[in-house]
């Protein structure tokens, strides 16, 4: 992108506004898709949806776009409420996952849209267009068809016919998609400094956690039509609310076990074959649940030392290993129970041997007691 | 390496089979279709009496005053056709695509009823309802005190084409409507879009190749049409005059052939005219998880004014089919707004008279066809299997079939085989009932190459080399494998042609020697020539009805049995 180009011409008078999503549901039939939804995006915010197929993100999407009607419950676009408006009058730019270019109108026109539509005059739709286009490094190709432009051109041409109307929000339909891995990367790096250019408040739909949590300010996890949590990328992947987040976000050690009370005070997590877990404060013996750790809170210990102060000591057996070049991703059982431990690899470290007996060190107070 | 060559050198070995295949096919297309339609040029550019080259004849069509009206004649009736098909079309399209209607499917197939009667069958009919005399101008007089000229004249040729003609646009306007993908719409709805202004911006350019492709059929079928303005005795057309002549003045008259060159060289035109305006436009844009366009709910005042045109459209291009049944039990029908009274005896008539036409309609229309689904097999497998030289051509050559016109092929034949004597018999070879199945052939390979190709396109070669690793031979993998799971393809191609053909006329009308060989559409015009062959006239146009009717319900069952077993089997 042109990075000399200065984006105030596109958002000159533009202040960024909040979006609310408050106690919506929405049903097919007797099949209800969103349940009780309640968000709140600030302005100028990089928000995901985010949540695997099925899960109501892109109908949440769509109904702020104006595209579905909930059955219950408003959205409020900075503080008005727009959910009685057709789509076309509710000024929020959407970028949808095929793109939606129109095949029998130049890429120029295609930008143009949005602006003749809404009765601009020719000469400030000509400067508006070039300086979209200019901000997403397509120029040259203004008078090109959709038909001849690569994936990522496309994405792009869909993004300054979206910004170049000035929309309140921008909504992306998972818009990285349908890009090859490569160029993934590239534009999300893109999409966000675009986002930043712009101060725009942006919602993006996807169902890649890497995706969110490279370029978003916060995620809302969805799961069965339900905000499963909201929050910045590290809060979630750190303190996930339940099974199903820590399970979404990266890769999660789930123990199954007993809460009961340790002598001195205090709960400990009891598993077959290793010593207690001791449990933060809140947790009463007997409670129901899974303790869940990230596969870098082990240790493996091959000295025979004892483990450090605030660490618990765990035995198992080597089951696979998964050789991945800056790591070596070991399968342990502990007691009945597999856990993944990470190491980290060196250039002529050797490989544990499967079924070896292994000391694991473990960083308890890491691991998080779920409920569910 | 060297084994590398060696297996490459083996792959190259010449099969003879497919070569000799190709060979007996273009010497067929040659024979029937080339050589015919070469002479027919070549006759226009040459002088009746020394044979040299000249373009007297040309020059003489031009300054004929009857000729240039033919030909401005027709041109205006296959533009005006096409705005009237237009206005029947657009509507039911529109209406079915966009919006939540009742009977959207029964519509479309309505729809689609006028085509399953030829169209000159019909141009009876439509006399007696919209006739200067016929039911609606009688009771408009009675009630109103004027009447519309529906049938006068060209209009009668406009009215009955493009009542018989506007499924063409009718069908590909509303496939392409429905491969609009929902996000084209959305996208410029988000952008502030809607109402009329997204119809026309977005969704009518996103149809128009649709549109274009209906469009351009309609006008080369009505440009082409010899039936149904013959049967309506309007003569100055260009597709009567080259059959005039060639009828009255006879096989050596320049003019039938001038005339024969001018309609090859418009359908032309007309395909290429289409083709243009089509180029780079492959608009069909549903991506995956898109479901075509939106559809909206009406206001009920929208409803019923909807209902109202959808309803009158239907009752209009049904009325051929209503006019004819009526006319087929009708003792008298003159004068009035309706038949007099009802009886049996048409059938009768036709059933004891008549039963060579509808006999010689089933074996020549079933030769035909069956030649058409085996040289259409046949073209497809070498050119999507074989690395045979030219075998392109093959496919170009049978298509190019559909820019000849029946008169035109009819002449050409004439001109062609008059002259050879049959053995033993020394009757002209022109006039052998074989013949007449050859050109019907010819006529309606194009469609039966089409459903070969489309149904041979998804059998996947890994299924032949399967069959071939696992030692059968080239034919036996063909015979057992590849014909077996192209059937689906073949038979719709074979249903199409042979309800096609026992309907076709233009070429049969040139072709027919003794009323013995004739087949029921030369039957159905000999009978419509007078007013008391009328009713046994419409009763068998009835039976032919039912034969293209039932044809095309057997390919429909086909074609959608052969897709919901496709569908299962991923």
């Amino acid at each position: 992108m042109n990075q000399q180009f200065s984006p105030a011409s596109l958002t000159a008078g533009m202040e960024s506004v909040g979006v609310r999503i408050d106690g919506v549901d929405l049903s097919y039939g007797s099949h209800r898709v969103l349940k009780d939804i309640h968000l709140d995006i600030r302005p100028g915010e990089f928000f995901a949806f985010l949540g695997p197929s099925g899960c109501g993100k892109t109908t949440l999407l769509r109904l702020i776009a104006g595209f579905n009607t909930a059955q219950r419950g408003q959205v409020t676009i900075g503080g008005r409420d727009i959910s009685a408006l057709p789509p076309h009058k509710r000024d929020v730019g959407m970028v949808f996952q095929s793109y939606a270019l129109w095949p029998h109108m130049t890429v120029r026109r295609n930008v143009a849209f949005g602006l003749e539509e809404r009765r601009v005059p020719r000469a400030e739709i000509e400067r508006r267009v070039e300086a979209a286009l200019d901000l997403v490094g397509l120029k040259h190709l203004a008078d090109r068809r959709p038909s001849q432009l690569s994936g990522g051109q496309q994405q792009r041409v869909a993004l300054a016919r979206t910004i170049v109307i000035e929309p309140k929000v921008l909504l992306l339909d998972e818009p990285l998609s349908n890009l090859d891995a490569k160029l993934r990367v590239q534009m999300r790096q893109e999409l966000l400094s675009l986002q930043r250019k712009l101060g725009l408040t942006t919602i993006f739909v996807t169902h890649d956690q890497e995706e969110a949590n490279t370029i978003c300010d916060r995620i809302a996890v969805m799961d069965d039509g339900i905000v499963q949590q909201v929050g910045t990328p590290q809060e979630l992947y750190d303190h996930p609310a339940n099974l199903f987040v820590a399970g979404f976000l990266g890769t999660a050690n789930v123990l199954e076990g007993q809460v009961r009370a340790m002598d001195g005070g205090g709960t400990a997590f009891v598993i077959g074959g290793a010593s207690p877990i001791p449990l933060p404060h809140g947790i009463e013996p007997g409670a129901k649940g899974k303790l869940m750790f990230r596969p870098q809170n082990l240790f493996i210990r091959q000295d025979g030392g004892a483990p450090r102060h605030g660490h618990v000591r765990l035995m198992g057996v080597v089951r696979h290993r998964e050789f991945l070049g800056a790591s070596i991703r070991y399968a342990v059982d502990i007691g009945g129970q597999q856990v993944q431990v990470d190491a980290p690899h060196q250039a002529g470290d050797a490989l544990l041997p499967p079924d070896g007996p292994i000391n694991l060190d473990f960083a308890a107070d890491k691991a998080r007691f779920l409920r569910r | 390496m060297t084994s590398l060559a060696l297996s490459r050198e083996g792959l190259a070995r010449v099969r003879p089979g497919p070569a000799v295949a190709a060979v007996l096919i273009a010497l067929f297309l040659l024979l029937f279709l080339v050589v015919p339609v070469v002479q027919v040029i070549f006759v226009a550019f040459q002088d009746k009496t020394t044979g040299a080259f000249t373009l007297v004849n040309f020059a003489d069509f031009f300054r004929n005053d009857l000729f240039m009206r033919s030909f401005w004649n027709s041109f205006y009736v296959s533009a005006m056709s096409v705005v009237v098909a237009s206005l029947l079309a657009l509507p039911l399209a529109y209406l079915t695509t966009r919006f939540e209607f009742r009977g959207a499917v029964l519509i479309q197939s309505l729809g689609i009823i006028p085509l399953i009667m030829p169209p000159f069958i019909g141009a009876v009919a439509m006399q007696l309802l919209f006739g200067r005399n016929g039911t609606v101008n009688l009771l408009l007089r009675e009630h109103f005190g004027f009447s519309i000229p529906f049938m006068e004249g060209l209009n009668g040729v406009i009215f009955v084409q493009s009542i018989h003609y506007f499924p063409f646009i009718l069908i590909n306007l509303s496939a392409s409507l429905k491969n609009i993908d929902r996000a084209m719409e959305e996208s410029a709805q988000n952008l502030g879009c809607h109402g009329f202004r997204l119809f026309r911006r977005i969704v009518f350019p996103l149809a128009m190749p649709g549109y274009v492709a209906g469009a351009s059929l309609v006008f080369i079928k009505v440009f082409d049409d010899l039936g149904t303005p013959l049967l309506l005795n309007v003569n100055d057309m260009l597709a009567p005059q080259a059959y005039l002549r060639i009828s009255s003045i006879g096989i050596s008259d320049p003019m039938g052939y001038v005339i024969s060159v001018v309609l090859i060289v418009c359908s032309l035109l007309a395909l290429w005219v289409s083709a243009l305006a089509m180029k780079g436009k492959d608009y069909a844009t549903v991506q995956r998880g898109g479901g075509g366009l939106a559809r909206r709910r009406m206001k009920p005042l929208e409803m019923v004014a909807a209902y109202g045109v959808v309803l009158l459209i239907l009752v209009l291009v049904l009325a051929p089919h209503i006019g004819l049944t009526l006319l087929s039990f009708a003792t008298i029908w003159s004068f009035s707004p309706f038949p007099d009274a009802l009886t049996l005896k048409h059938y009768d008539t036709v059933f004891v008279e008549s039963g060579q036409y509808i006999t010689n309609t089933l074996l020549y229309a079933s030769l035909a066809a069956l030649l058409d689904v085996v040289i259409g097999t046949a073209i497809a497998y070498l050119v999507l299997r074989t690395k045979l030289a030219g075998r392109q051509w093959l496919d170009y050559v049978a298509m190019a079939a559909l820019a000849v016109p029946g008169v035109v092929l009819g002449i050409g034949y004439l001109r062609s085989f008059y002259d050879v004597p049959m053995p033993f018999t020394g009757q002209p070879l022109s006039g052998f009932w074989l013949i007449l199945v050859f050109a019907l052939a010819i006529r309606r390979l194009p469609y039966a190459l089409r459903a070969c190709t489309a149904a041979l396109q998804q059998v996947s070669s890994s299924l032949e080399e399967a069959a071939e690793n696992l030692g059968a031979t080239k034919l036996r993998t063909i015979s057992r494998v590849v014909v077996p799971l192209m059937s689906g393809g073949i038979l719709a191609g074979f249903v199409t042609s042979f309800a096609t053909a026992a309907v076709e006329l233009s070429a049969t009308i040139m072709l027919v020697h003794s009323q013995s060989d004739a087949p029921l559409a030369y039957g159905l015009y000999v009978y419509m020539q007078s007013a008391a062959g009328r009713g046994p006239g419409a009763a068998l146009g009835i039976f032919a009805v039912i034969i293209v009717g039932l044809g095309t319900y057997l390919s429909h069952v086909i074609i959608e049995r052969g897709r919901r077993e496709r569908g299962q089997d991923h």
